[in-house]
């Protein structure tokens, strides 16, 4: 049983009332609200545990380095990775990709090898690529997606010749939701002897991640779409490739002997975590996991199997209301377009009813104008997400009637 | 076309955001077309959420400029832009305290800070053709 009340209560910000209405969060897509365990923790640890990590021994020290490395074991877990030291901590899934793009994609890739993406990447995943492609010489070919956003199994093989040195692809697009089938796209790369790198920001979210089914090589998400905190996110390197590359930042915490003349570098994770990390942060993002983890991934992604269910249903009955992105395979989060209203008009009325949703071009540029618009509006759920909620939304869409 | 005293009192009449808004896309409605050859990326202005082109010119000494969005109520904005803006002197430009005008239209409080930064965008783009067109007339 999914209890939603439950899960509703543990989120305070739902608490909030504003001009005597409750608060209609449709952007968790962009990032989620944070449960009480997550607020609950950072600030135990900042009253009671807080130090430095890995440099001393003294009480504090040797706790929060406890901690910290506890969150790295909790997130090992939540993907299933085979080891904690698979795990990287970093600022975002954007820095993430710029990790791989700047250390194994500057060592690894050469003139005339291909970098494959498909039309539905964020620019995360889009511009750090090109950049290598600059660099390297090596090109960036991009596969195409159906009119509905589908994935096109043909369109894959196509693209996928023997000089494709890296597949980048999202397990799921921020713009029409659609779930890319990444176990199948990773077995075809590899079959040509590809790496893949996994953008999991949203996938990670609505679906159980497993990286080792998947047998992914990298796979990068942000803490703060998790309903953990800003300024963490994680970097999944397969072991037997992040112990060639080298460090992308250098500094202290990260080597293992320095001289005047010479470095040698720390094992990974370290290698990868330059300066001071984002000690608090790493540990609320574990507190978050593990958050969701009780709860169960397979039950939220149901849950919001059902509210995308719901929600088709209303918007089916409302004239005018068009579905951008209508994959077989979608999660949570609804592109729309309702009466060809300007996104921006829409979500200036909208926010009168205190109904959040993202407008714009999401990041996703390529993507919006390959669509065919040049910005879109976007609601999308969260494991707290209420039916009520999106009963909310389509009040107050109507309200737009009034004026268009 | 009206200008920003006649603006400013139209808008204190209405109460409700409803009301403001509807008086704006009315306002909107009566902006003149841009000519699509202006649609360019030349007269573009970024940083905001719709597609806005602008474009400033000086007749006799005087500015002026006009422009153009995709979202209704950008267009509306626009529409009081021109009330403030067109006319003036290149010199009085810059001194123009564009949200302290905005603030007696009670639009303020509608605006949110990524729209606010939109229009911005639109009032930096003509600041910057004034003070560059000052400089050259010196
Ligand atoms: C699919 C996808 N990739 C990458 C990102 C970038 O995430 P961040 O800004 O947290 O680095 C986002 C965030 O919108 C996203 O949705």
């Amino acid at each position: 049983m999914y209890n939603i009340d439950q899960i509703r209560a543990d989120f305070p910000i739902f608490k909030r009332i504003e001009n005597g209405k409750p608060i209609v969060y449709l952007d968790s897509a962009a990032s989620a609200q944070k449960p009480q365990c997550v607020l609950d923790k950072m600030t135990d640890v900042y009253q009671n545990s807080y130090a430095n990590v890995h440099r001393s021994e003294y009480l504090l020290a040797d706790e929060i380095t406890t901690l910290y490395e506890n969150a790295r074991e909790r997130i090992q877990n939540f993907i299933s990775a085979s080891s904690s030291h698979e795990i990287i901590f970093t600022r975002n899934a954007t820095e993430s990709i710029n990790l791989v793009a700047n250390t194994w994609g500057l060592e690894n890739l050469q003139k005339d090898d291909v970098i494959l993406v498909s039309e539905a990447e964020h620019h995360a995943n889009l511009t750090p690529w090109q950049i290598v492609a600059q660099k390297t010489g090596a090109k960036l070919k991009v596969f195409k997606i159906s009119d509905t956003g589908n994935f096109l199994q043909e369109e894959f093989e196509k693209s996928l010749k023997d000089n494709v040195k890296l597949v980048a692809v999202t397990a799921m697009s921020n713009v029409l939701g659609t779930i890319f089938p990444i176990r199948q796209i990773i077995q075809k790369a590899h079959q040509v002897g590809a790496k893949v790198l996994v953008d999991a920001c949203q996938g990670v979210v609505h679906q159980k991640t497993d990286v080792q089914d998947l047998d992914c090589d990298f796979l990068a998400f942000s803490g703060h779409k998790l309903y953990g905190p800003t300024g963490i996110g994680v970097l999944y390197i397969k072991s037997e490739i992040s112990k060639d590359m080298p460090p992308y930042q250098t500094g202290g915490d990260m080597v293992d002997t320095v001289t005047y003349e010479k470095t040698t570098y720390a094992l990974p994770p370290a290698r990868f975590e330059a300066g001071t990390p984002a000690i608090v942060e790493a540990i609320g993002l574990g507190e978050a996991v593990s958050y969701l983890s009780k709860i169960g991934m397979e039950n939220i992604s149901s849950y919001e199997k059902e509210l995308l269910t719901y929600f088709n249903q209303k918007a089916n009955e409302l004239p005018h209301f068009k579905i951008i992105g209508t994959a077989k395979n979608k999660g949570g989060v609804i592109s729309f377009d309702y009466k060809g209203i300007h996104p921006q008009d829409l979500s200036f009325i909208l926010s009168h009813e205190n109904v959040a949703i993202r407008v714009g071009h999401h990041c996703a540029e390529p993507l919006v104008h390959r669509m065919g618009y040049s910005s879109i509006a976007r609601a999308s759920f969260g494991m707290y997400t209420l039916k009520e909620d999106i009963d909310l939304f389509f009040k107050a869409l109507l309200k737009a009637d009034r004026f268009f | 076309m009206e200008n920003i005293e006649t603006l400013s009192d139209n808008f204190s009449f209405l109460e409700s955001w409803e009301d403001k808004y509807q008086y704006l896309l009315d306002l909107g409605e009566k902006l003149e077309p841009l000519d699509t050859c202006f649609q360019t990326d030349e007269f573009k202005v970024t940083g905001c959420q719709s597609q806005v082109w602008l474009v400033p010119e000086i007749k006799d000494g005087k500015f002026y400029f006009k422009a153009t969005s995709d979202a209704m109520m950008v267009r509306g904005i626009i529409y009081v832009l021109k009330a403030i803006y067109n006319g003036k002197s290149i010199h009085e430009i810059k001194n123009i305290e564009v949200e302290k005008i905005f603030a007696t239209l009670g639009l303020e409080g509608h605006l949110s800070s990524s729209r606010r930064n939109g229009m911005l965008s639109m009032v930096e783009k003509i600041r910057l053709y004034a003070i560059k067109a000052e400089a050259q007339q010196q």
